[in-house]
């Protein structure tokens, strides 16, 4: 079953490094798949002069999970639980792509309710993600304290995770068609205390990087790229908006609603480590007017679509009504049939355009689906942006591109 | 109520030196640095401020298998990573102890399918099997205070 380790060949080689390498005259470094600084399991295979990074070679796949293969295999509401894992700080972010395709596929109806908390959500998960994005920035360039009170506040989002589907991590809270319930009374007054908490909390992380002259030291004017060439690459999200190109699809393409919330899309300057840091951290801020505007203007009404040939009816109509006991038993045992034809829906993940493409065939399992994810792209800019640069800089440069290998390599 | 309490007025204890040994083993556990996907999140949780590992002694996370005791195998293995953690195995000191985090290294988990090892005992002989996808840290903490306990019952011959 395991076969042999995949030894590489000096021919297969001649392609991926220069000719100095061949000669010996330059040095071939292994880095990862197990390396603290690879975010999980990306394997690099760096060219060196000296400390200096002449090339390098990402060798992803370490992660590949098979998720579109199975989802093929499983209904379209059961195929949900896959999107949770894939790439794991988005959680919700990715049940949010996958039910918008579905939804576009069968043309279904989302209560404005459930869309306002879907951005809510969406909007704490975007920080969430970008918590752990500033810990292990910081944590790769040696700040380890700055690791401690991000997850500090990162807890209190996944308890308002839990608070609602009973899950930190891998809630499946989004269906097609709303969501699996609504959310329990204490949700309002805990994302109104997480409001009220974390603006402060988001003045302590940049108190200990954004003017830390050992920290700037590290970041700026390194992995410079700029607007023109990252649009080339396939670059978006953070990293695109970093090189000063106002691009979100929340405010270019805006989905569940976003048109209705005002905020700002930071930017960058130069496209640099630095910025691509800053413009998290400002987006943190972004995110928090975005759910205040949200949790103020929250609709009452259901949260699931009422059409019953999509959506499983609520557990209390079950008991008295015959056609409701046929709906829940035809949908939780076949699903139901999309139509042929395909779609393509994307949103703004935290790493940028997530792309969610569906097929149907007219049966109730898709045909074929296929995520676009912004990590891809991340990864393949890295051999661009690392050249040249030392080592110790490589490691700022993986970090601030915040790469998830679950959503690169599903 | 510490050790003070067994010295007695001649400063002496008598034990075993298993237990001994096995003791001293529990209390400096370092786990390798080492997340596949999903579960290395809330590995990270485990160890930061909220749940805060290193008040059983875990919290000395080494990147090189040579100076780990303990590999948590944390997140799914896909066919292309199971050589290598194979090999960082291998390349751990005896004693060495495997946790396996999660369903999906646990069994295989959600994912049926080519790409995933089912069950990360396969390829490595596990100690202690955590449940959930992800555990909670809660649960991690709880997985590895349970391997504490199997390892004071181990017997130093095991290792010879």
């Amino acid at each position: 079953m395991l076969g042999e380790h995949n030894e590489i060949t000096v021919d297969e080689l001649k392609g991926l490094v220069s000719d100095r390498a061949i000669e010996g005259e330059t040095m071939l470094l292994n880095m990862g798949p197990q390396h603290p600084s690879t975010h999980g399991v990306l394997r690099l295979l760096l060219e060196l002069d000296g400390e200096v990074v002449v090339s390098c070679v990402p060798d992803i796949g370490f992660l590949h999970t098979g998720i579109e293969k199975n989802m093929e295999a499983k209904s379209y509401e059961k195929a949900l639980v896959m999107t949770d894992r894939m790439d794991y700080l988005n959680n919700l972010g990715n049940n949010l792509c996958y039910c918008l395709a579905v939804e576009k596929l069968v043309d279904l109806d989302v209560p404005e309710r459930a869309q306002a908390i879907r951005v809510i959500l969406t909007e704490l998960q975007r920080i969430a993600s970008h918590l752990v994005f500033t810990a292990s920035h910081a944590l790769d360039l040696a700040a380890m304290s700055v690791f401690l009170y991000c997850f500090r506040e990162r807890e209190h989002i996944l308890d308002i995770f839990e608070l609602c589907s009973g899950a930190r991590m891998m809630t499946s809270y989004f269906r097609p068609g709303g969501l699996w319930r609504d959310v329990p009374d204490e949700f309002e007054p805990a994302v109104r205390d997480f409001l009220k908490m974390m603006p402060d909390r988001i003045d302590q992380y940049e108190a200990l990087l954004t003017n830390n002259p050992l920290y700037l030291d590290r970041v700026k004017n390194i992995g410079v790229i700029d607007s023109a060439e990252a649009l080339s690459w396939g670059l978006t999200g953070p990293s695109l908006r970093a090189t000063g190109l106002a691009w979100d699809l929340r405010k270019a393409n805006p989905y569940s609603g976003y048109e209705k919330y005002a905020f700002d899309v930071p930017v960058g300057e130069k496209g640099d480590t630095f910025d691509r840091y800053i413009v998290r951290i400002r987006e943190m801020r972004e995110s928090l007017k975005i759910i205040e505007q949200a949790l103020g203007s929250l609709p009452e009404g259901p949260v699931r679509s009422d059409n019953r040939k999509y959506v499983p009816p609520p557990r209390s109509e079950l008991g008295h009504s015959m056609e409701a006991v046929i709906h829940h038993f035809k949908l939780w045992t076949e699903g139901f049939p999309a139509p042929k034809g395909s779609v393509y829906n994307a949103v703004e993940s935290p790493r940028g355009e997530l792309g969610c493409y569906l097929e149907g065939n007219g049966s109730a399992k898709p045909l074929r689906v296929h995520f676009r994810t912004p990590s891809f792209a991340a990864l393949q800019v890295l051999p661009r942006l690392s050249e040249g640069h030392l080592i110790a800089d490589l490691v700022a440069i993986i970090s601030s591109l915040d790469p998830i290998l679950g959503d690169s390599d599903r | 109520m510490g050790l003070e309490q067994k010295l007695g007025s001649f400063g002496v204890v008598t034990t075993s030196l298993e237990k001994v040994v096995n003791w001293s083993r529990t209390r400096a556990m370092w786990p390798m640095l080492f997340g596949l996907a999903c579960c290395a999140i809330e590995m990270m949780a485990a160890q930061s401020s909220d749940y805060d590992m290193s008040r059983f002694g875990m919290e000395l996370m080494r990147a090189s298998p040579r100076q780990s005791d303990l590999m948590i195998v944390a997140g799914r293995v896909s066919r292309k990573m199971a050589p290598v953690l194979r090999r960082l195995y291998d390349q751990m000191p005896d004693p060495k102890w495997v946790v396996a985090m999660g369903d999906c290294c646990s069994c295989g988990g959600v994912f049926n399918n080519y790409a995933i090892v089912p069950g990360v005992d396969e390829i490595v002989p596990v100690d202690v099997y955590v449940a959930g996808c992800p555990p909670r840290p809660e649960a991690l903490i709880h997985g590895i205070l349970t391997l504490h306990e199997k390892v004071r019952g181990e017997s130093m011959k095991d290792w010879a």
